[in-house]
């Protein structure tokens, strides 16, 4: 075999590839500001991708709160700095775990979802029979779904940076003995605006990673049962690649001076 | 490689049918004049279309006339889906022309092609019916989204469509994984003729179903075109089904149109392709590929 023709065969594929991402999400991106915008399914939506994640997202901020409470006392006890718990938990919750690891479970839990549900409708002919009936896919299925994970991914991280501070919180006065006033005072003093915020602008570019690939490659999806499976696998990886490396990317700009 | 099969020429329309008929409750939104049609509602001229090295259609030419039910035979992978997937713009022709009310729809606008789609209706092989929705909203959904017509309103054409397929308002707050195939393919009719269009597509209309519910929707098929006085474009590969529901039937083989003529042509068309086909016949000049050990 050829080599040269592998190589070439896979940059074209490559090529093609961010082309058609290219012309999605800027279909994606119209449709989510021209009129009309279909109201009740943007609600309806953010009740699946916002509400229906809070357990998880509730959850895995709970314990990870918790063991950042730990992991700062072992390691800061090595240098009498054990009084630092509270505010490296606030912070590190705030600026980094909180959005990660939201967006991480619920590019899991709502790529996929959407993902398997676009693409059995791609392959059971649904989303044809959409445009027969004079409804654009993009305006009904994508737009909706984008908007809602937009809205919803930064008050899920809210949510999450304040159950992440209180398992914190909970470890550091029930088992590590900090007193509970001092440990919340601490928190409050050294945590700013712009730490909370900063997270979530990151969770809000998150949201539309998660439901861009999930409709993506669920809108392309082809080949019945064994195609959905892959566009759902497909899916959840690349949601969870783009959104560690956007994290790195907005991190870098947002503390930079 | 085969000689290339006699092509005939289509005879004038057998009987000129009158004008479609307004649907009831549409008469008072008809324009007061209109200007003449065309007798020719589609019009297929040279079309091609490749999926990377496979060449689907070679330059498929068909007429459809306004008001006739014209059903597209062929075997599986000849062109048939695809051909209909191009008049109603779901997949763009390489080249070649479609012009429907003699108007070229390839190249229209998206706005255009929405406006067109306004007054088309297509079942789909399998239905394709939303299940997050339930039956009423399924045949509902082109009046609610796309000509904006209100809930309550669209409810009531819906059911009405439901009757005239046979099922009862009962079955319209189903959801569709409740109902058989035959039902599921009566709800697709329904949300066809919904916004009683100027043109239905049938994709395979009895494919999967029981003989007796194949014939229960082929004559649910003439009784709707019908009474909606609409253009009907079929594709099938169910002979029983295409003698049913045709005014004209057109062969497809290897991507183009080799015959063509009134359905009652169809026994005498004197095309060895045609006739191995109705005939269903493993041995004539189609050849399947089948791997012989």
């Amino acid at each position: 075999m050829n080599i040269f023709a592998t190589i070439g065969r896979f940059v074209l594929a490559l090529c093609a590839e961010v082309g058609r991402l290219a012309i999605f999400t800027r279909n994606s991106v119209w449709h989510c500001f021209a009129p009309p915008v279909y109201l009740r399914l943007v609600l309806q939506q953010m009740l699946r991708i916002g509400y229906n994640s809070l357990p998880v997202v509730g959850l895995t901020a709970f314990f990870t709160g918790g063991v950042l409470a730990l992991q700062i006392y072992i390691g800061g006890s090595r240098f009498n700095a054990e009084s630092l718990v509270s505010s490296i938990v606030a912070l590190g919750i705030t600026r980094e775990l909180g959005p990660v690891l939201a967006g991480l479970m619920v590019a899991g839990r709502v790529s996929a979802a959407i993902a398997a549900e676009v693409g059995t409708m791609r392959v059971t002919e649904q989303i044809d029979a959409l445009v027969t009936l004079s409804t654009n896919p993009f305006k009904y299925l994508v737009a909706p779904r984008i908007i809602a994970a937009v809205l919803c991914l930064p008050m899920l991280v809210a949510v999450a940076d304040t159950i992440g501070i209180m398992g914190g919180w909970v470890v550091g006065t029930k088992s590590l003995g900090f007193n509970s006033a001092v440990y919340i005072k601490n928190t409050v003093d050294f945590l700013e605006f712009s730490d909370v915020f900063s997270g979530l602008v990151k969770s809000a570019v998150f949201g539309f990673i998660i439901a861009l690939m999930g409709c993506y490659h669920g809108y392309n999806s082809a080949g019945g049962a064994q195609g959905v499976g892959k566009a759902t696998t497909n899916a959840v990886v690349s949601a969870s690649i783009l959104i560690l490396a956007a994290n790195y990317v907005l991190t870098s700009l947002l503390f930079t001076e | 490689m085969e000689t290339e099969p006699t092509r005939k020429i289509p005879p004038p329309p057998r009987k000129p049918l009158p004008p479609p008929a307004p649907a009831p409750g549409a008469a008072e939104d008809a324009p007061a004049a209109e200007a003449p049609k065309s007798p020719i509602h589609i019009s297929l001229q040279n079309i091609h279309k490749a999926f990377g090295p496979k060449h689907v259609l070679n330059g498929v030419n068909l007429d459809v006339p306004r008001g006739q039910s014209v059903v597209i035979i062929g075997g599986s992978g000849t062109g048939k889906s695809v051909t209909l997937k191009c008049i109603l713009g779901l997949l763009i022709p390489d080249s070649g022309s479609i012009l429907v009310d003699d108007k070229e729809t390839i190249g229209q606008s998206a706005r255009a092609r929405e406006d067109m789609l306004h007054h088309f209706g297509m079942l789909f092989q399998g239905a394709a019916l939303f299940d997050s929705l339930t039956v009423w909203e399924n045949v509902a959904f082109g009046l609610i989204q796309g000509r904006k017509m209100a809930r309550a309103e669209a409810k009531d054409i819906a059911i009405a469509k439901l009757a005239q397929v046979g099922l009862g308002p009962e079955v319209g707050s189903l959801s569709p994984a409740e109902l058989s195939g035959g039902m599921q393919k009566r709800v697709g009719l329904a949300r066809a003729i919904a916004s009683d269009p100027d043109v239905i597509f049938f994709d395979e209309p009895t494919t999967g179903l029981d003989p007796i519910m194949a014939d229960v929707i082929n004559d649910l098929i003439v009784k709707c075109v019908k009474e909606v006085g609409a253009t009907a474009v079929s594709i099938t590969h169910d002979m029983a089904s295409a003698r049913k529901i045709a005014d004209k039937i057109a062969m497809i083989y290897k991507g183009e149109i080799i015959w063509e003529g009134p359905a009652g042509e169809v026994d005498q068309s004197g095309n060895e392709y045609v006739e191995q086909f109705i005939n269903g016949s493993a041995e004539g000049p189609i050849q399947m590929e089948v791997f012989k050990p």
